[in-house]
């Protein structure tokens, strides 16, 4: 019907299906997100590691290119802890992205009262948050495990027989670190979000739980003459997690307080924080605001 | 036929506060009014048939399903437009009844193609590339409307349309409302607490009071049975007078200073009551032809002289 015919018709088209409803919501956001150039500009950036990294595998690994820049040998061992300081970088990055990106996502919605509209549609709670979710999940995929994954395909094709069978697991110690630290900075960043409508507080809150709690731990590690404090800073948590996956031991020379204290500590926090978001948002996500 | 709405024993709690109290209603029609005061319950019914409150005891249905085990297929025929300002500030007008049509399961192109029309058809046709948060609350109403009807519901939830609109554009919102009312296959839900907006637009009324079902109007019969409903001033000696109406049948009922309430039945016409006064020497000053209106109805729920359940069982639908 043409426009000008200005009457109310019913709708008698074909629905698209229920299962990936939700990625409407991140198309949306997506779309918003990068029309802001700055964003945009940083995300590119983003991948500047990714590609320092890819040279440095090429160089280690062709003899043509060391002899071009008057090396006598590879540079340096590509192992599991130059994959896993590929993580860090990447991870540091994302984290940046996350903290600019995330507190905007569900504080819109809520700021302008929109939650009945989605939900009075074929739409869940959790399908919402998956759409939110989907958000950052992309743009940190993209600067982390999916150019990680790719490394690791080239170092695996590059380097010398052997390597392969020797580090074939750092495939899913990428693939499962990368979503760990994902799926916890997501899932704060949105918590942060639901509670705090203001963009801008929220992404301080963000740093501040980042950087304020490290500090507070550091505090109760002098005070009470412990490591456990450490375990308030969310990148040592990370770091228990990511040491664990990657096979880090004590042995491998590095003086580091993150073998003082078991992995699972760390896991177990991470574990609780995302169980402690997860309770936030259901309690924050309603269509209607229940006042007692 | 089946019902529209189907209330059987519906409790809703909120907190400790007991918000619907066991409410059993059977709606048909085809715009049915939820009338009330501030407080009655009206948006809690409607959040409750949307899902957004779960019922505390007794079951909902729409359309024959019931709302718990069949929400999301029923979202997909419902539209909703809410009572507070509920919009996303930052994206254009057509942006957002896109992205809203688009979150309903229309096809990407198809979601454009009606937001267009939907923008036009609310008349807001020129403004629908500006950002919804520089809207006049008169267009934010308006864009509610389209975001509720783009994907063409087959119910539709209007949380008081009107609210905030000046005359012209109120009378707008109306003539909207019974277009889309008359469109085949839409039924309509207008909770409101302006009567004028509910007897021009509702075939049938709930009202509301303190979380119970005062009483229950089917608008149509009313307005049918109410046809000849007229109310005189008289000078002069009303017994025979009134002995001589009620012999054709008609009902009276005198008021003080000689004025009086009658209903007419369908043979008797206004010329008769003249015919009939001057014969017995009453001289008619005024006469006002009226029907029961829906305040005189709200009014007495209110003052609980209504017995919905027996008003109930004579309509045959609560």
């Amino acid at each position: 019907m043409a426009i000008y015919k200005r009457l109310y018709r019913p709708y008698v088209g074909r629905y698209t299906g229920n299962r990936f409803r939700f990625l409407v919501i991140t198309k949306s956001a997506l779309r918003t997100l990068f029309d802001s150039r700055p964003l945009l500009a940083f995300f590119v950036a983003c991948n500047v590691p990714f590609t320092i990294f890819l040279m440095i595998i090429y160089i280690n690994n062709s003899a043509a290119a060391q002899a071009l820049l008057q090396m006598k040998n590879a540079p340096i061992v590509i192992d599991n802890f130059f994959f896993l300081r590929y993580l860090i970088f990447q991870s540091t990055l994302s984290f940046l992205l996350t903290a600019w990106v995330g507190p905007g996502l569900v504080s819109i919605d809520l700021s302008n009262d929109a939650l009945p509209l989605y939900l009075a549609r074929p739409l869940t709670r959790t399908e919402y948050l998956l759409g939110k979710f989907g958000v950052i999940f992309l743009m940190t995929s993209v600067i982390t495990w999916v150019p990680g994954l790719m490394l690791l395909g080239l170092e695996s094709s590059l380097a010398p027989i052997g390597w392969f069978e020797r580090y074939y697991w750092l495939f899913g110690s990428m693939l499962v670190g990368s979503l760990l630290w994902i799926g916890v900075i997501g899932l704060l960043s949105l918590t942060l979000s639901a509670w705090v409508k203001w963009r801008i507080v929220a992404t301080g809150a963000m740093l501040g739980i980042f950087f304020a709690l490290a500090g507070f731990g550091e505090a109760l590690n002098g005070v009470l003459r412990t490591h456990w404090g450490y375990l308030l800073n969310l990148g040592f948590d990370i770091s228990l997690a990511w040491f664990d996956l990657f096979r880090m031991a004590p042995h491998t020379g590095l003086d580091n307080p993150l073998f003082e204290l078991p992995p699972w500590a760390g896991w177990l926090t991470l574990g609780l924080l995302s169980a402690f978001c997860l309770l936030m948002l259901n309690k924050k996500l309603k269509a209607r605001e229940v006042v007692r | 036929m089946t019902a529209v709405i189907e209330l059987e024993d519906l409790s809703v709690r909120l907190g400790t506060k007991q918000v619907l109290d066991s409410l059993r209603a059977s709606l048909k029609g085809r715009a049915i009014g939820l009338l009330g005061p501030n407080g009655a319950g009206k948006s809690t019914l409607i959040n409750t048939l949307l899902g957004f409150y779960p019922p505390a005891s007794g079951s909902a249905k729409i359309f024959g399903k019931d709302i718990r085990t069949h929400t999301k297929e029923l979202r997909h025929v419902i539209g909703f437009m809410p009572e507070s300002d509920s919009f996303i500030a930052e994206m254009s007008g057509v942006g957002f009844v896109r992205y809203m049509a688009e979150l309903s399961g229309l096809p990407a192109n198809e979601a454009l193609e009606r937001a267009h029309e939907a923008f036009y058809y609310v008349g807001l046709g020129e403004a629908r590339y500006r950002k919804v948060g520089t809207f006049s609350l008169g267009m934010k109403q308006m864009v509610k409307l389209a975001q509720a009807i783009v994907h063409g519901p087959k119910l539709l939830f209007l949380d008081e349309p009107t609210n905030g609109l000046d005359p012209p554009a109120r009378l707008r919102m109306i003539a909207l409302i019974k277009e889309i009312r008359d469109t085949q296959g839409i039924h309509i839900i207008l909770s409101s607490h302006l009567l004028r907006d509910v007897e021009e637009c509702c075939e049938e009324a709930l009202i509301l009071k303190d979380g119970r079902i005062a009483a229950y109007c089917n608008l149509e019969e009313e307005r049918r049975s109410n046809k000849k409903f007229v109310e005189l001033e008289t000078v002069g000696s009303k017994e025979s007078f009134t002995q001589a109406v009620e012999q054709l049948g008609c009902e009276c009922a005198w008021l003080s200073g000689g004025r009086a309430k009658m209903v007419l039945p369908e043979n008797i016409s206004m010329r008769d009551l003249y015919t009939i006064a001057a014969k017995n020497q009453v001289q008619i000053r005024k006469m006002n032809y009226r029907r029961d209106s829906l305040e005189d109805i709200f009014l007495r729920a209110m003052e609980g002289q209504l017995q919905p359940q027996n008003k109930a069982v004579q309509n045959g639908h609560l």
